[in-house]
């Protein structure tokens, strides 16, 4: 059974290759925890925000290599701590001044990578920090795919807790404010869970890409349905479809895991642009929602 | 239908030497007095007279510079406030339904789930706005008294001892104008108190049993015949084109046009 499986070419990398499974499993994950954090991020228009808090954790993962090299929990726990302070620092200072939320967490975030840079350097440039920028997806061992896990976990439990809330305060978030107490906690929840899924993501698909995965299946998504619902499960099919695409071609094409999951993920959104149902060639031969009634 | 006949604690605004403003500039002096409980307050004035100030005042998202806003009846977080221009995203992936729905917050916060007696009550809701089959609708691809009608609907489902209307109807036809008037009535007879700032006088003369004339401090009022008399609204005209804020401008929509 297992030979006449491993013959077909879309499953033989997975069953002969541990690294290959290991790299499936971690992308499964980050499609479950990361890719509904991605919609909500796009939902409250913070699709570069996420970026920009990506490279924020810099510093911490930095500091946590120049302490303890590569260790998983001593980067984890670092890339965690600045990714919080930047959140809570930019959110702080754009509720209580003038400064707006996007410059808010463009000054931090400068502020953060531009540290990360120079505690790097600190220690001599070395090869194993292309795995912080680049992440390795193939290189996945078990202490990372288990944090990748608890993280996609925690984060789904959250998020399937807090779907009302944090759906109303991307959708109305002044009415929610008004009638609620609960607002500062959608707020920051939603940052904690943002930080938690990009520093999972970065040890996959590294700083640079870990929003890759959140943003792209988002945003292709949205071409297809206007519901939050259906909205949530088509990113998720769409990044772990991307996620299994982008690793058959790399194992068969040769080419670097991380930037081939992105760029199908990037290839879905761009179909989706072309065939949506919501994307502007569609939308030109649909009729106006206005004169149907 | 099961429909609040009555609203159970009516809602009191007491105001004890208000002033209210931005960054220490005020923008209304010195109000007192009380909106009684299940008034129908129409709130007029020139732009810039600090009616939407006053109202955010009301709702405590504006600190006094002085004096204090006295609530009684009411939590502030009961309060239903419509604001002039809506602050959702009408992008949002969200359907007429659920969109009305966020109206029961208060009553399921997060976790609560929709039982029969409240979808009966947001069908309702959105029947009693005119927007039956719309329901499943994007919001995004509603028309702009559309829109409007479905923020009523979710005020409705609030069921608010106090609602404060900003400029409700806006950017609406005469037929909504009519029908969310027609609500408005509603809630007065159900004995909500309802605080409005409106710009056409005519409205505010049918509808409208008080009035308080403002131009940064109270001008008038009382009974809404007396309040908007030719005196009174010559007087906040002199006060308007004496300040030199804009010498233009007119008091309100329907002086102009009637003039």
């Amino acid at each position: 059974m297992s030979e006449m499986l491993s013959s077909l070419p879309l499953l033989s990398p997975f069953i002969e290759f541990g690294f290959m499974r290991r790299a499936l499993a971690g992308c499964l994950a980050l499609s479950l925890g990361a890719t509904p954090v991605g919609v909500f991020l796009m939902l409250r228009r913070m699709s570069l925000a996420g970026d920009a808090m990506s490279h924020a954790i810099l510093p911490g993962a930095a500091v946590g290599y120049l302490i303890a090299g590569l260790s998983l929990p001593a980067m984890t726990f670092g890339g965690l701590v600045a990714g919080l302070a930047v959140a809570v620092l930019a959110g702080g200072v754009a509720r209580n001044t003038v400064i707006k939320e996007d410059a808010s967490l463009a000054t931090f975030y400068l502020l953060s990578l531009s540290a990360g840079v120079l505690i790097i350097s600190l220690r001599g440039s070395s090869v194993d920090l292309l795995h912080v920028l680049f992440g390795s997806v193939l290189a996945l061992d078990d202490a990372a795919l288990l944090l990748l896990a608890g993280f996609a976990s925690l984060s789904v439990v959250a998020l399937a807790l807090g779907l009302r809330l944090f759906a109303l305060e991307a959708c109305d978030p002044l009415f929610l404010a008004r009638i609620s107490r609960l607002a500062p906690v959608a707020h920051y929840g939603f940052m904690v869970l943002l930080v938690l899924n990009l520093v999972a993501g970065f040890h996959a698909l590294g700083t640079l890409m870990a929003v890759g995965i959140m943003i792209l299946p988002a945003a292709a998504a949205r071409l297809w349905v206007c519901n939050l619902g259906p909205l949530l499960l088509i990113a998720v099919v769409i990044a772990f479809g991307g996620s299994l695409i982008g690793l058959l071609l790399s194992y068969y094409a040769n080419l670097p895991a991380g930037p081939a999951i992105v760029l199908t993920l990037g290839g879905a959104y761009l179909l989706s642009l072309a065939i949506g149902p919501l994307g502007p060639l569609a939308s030109r031969w649909r009729s106006n929602w206005h004169f149907e009634r | 239908m099961p429909r609040p006949a009555a609203v159970r604690a009516p809602a009191v605004v007491r105001f004890d030497n208000l002033t209210l403003g931005y960054n220490r500039h005020p923008a209304v002096h010195h109000l007192r007095g009380e909106v009684a409980a299940g008034s129908l307050l129409a709130v007029v004035g020139p732009n810039g007279a600090g009616k939407s100030t006053l109202l955010k005042g009301i709702a405590g998202e504006l600190r006094p510079l002085q004096g204090r806003i006295e609530l009684h009846g009411v939590h502030r977080r009961q309060i239903a406030y419509l604001t002039q221009q809506a602050t959702l995203d009408i992008s949002f992936p969200i359907i007429v339904h659920d969109f009305v729905a966020m109206g029961l917050w208060r009553e399921m916060g997060a976790f609560a789930g929709l039982n029969r007696a409240r979808r009966q009550r947001i069908a309702q809701a959105i029947d009693d706005v005119g927007l039956s089959g719309l329901e499943t609708r994007p919001i995004g691809s509603l028309s702009g008294g559309q829109l409007q009608r479905a923020l009523f609907a979710r005020v409705m489902l609030q069921d608010a001892p106090l609602v404060l209307l900003d400029e409700p109807y806006g950017a609406i036809d005469a037929a909504s104008v009519r029908d969310l008037a027609a609500l408005v009535r509603q809630w007065h007879t159900q004995g909500r108190t309802v605080i409005a700032v409106l710009h056409d006088l005519e409205h505010v003369r049918q509808e409208y049993p008080e009035t308080l004339l403002l131009a940064r401090e109270v001008i008038a009022r009382g009974d809404t015949a007396g309040v908007l008399s030719d005196t009174n609204l010559e007087h906040v005209r002199a006060i308007v084109e004496g300040r030199g804020d804009d010498p233009h401008a007119a008091v309100c929509r329907s002086d102009r046009e009637g003039a």
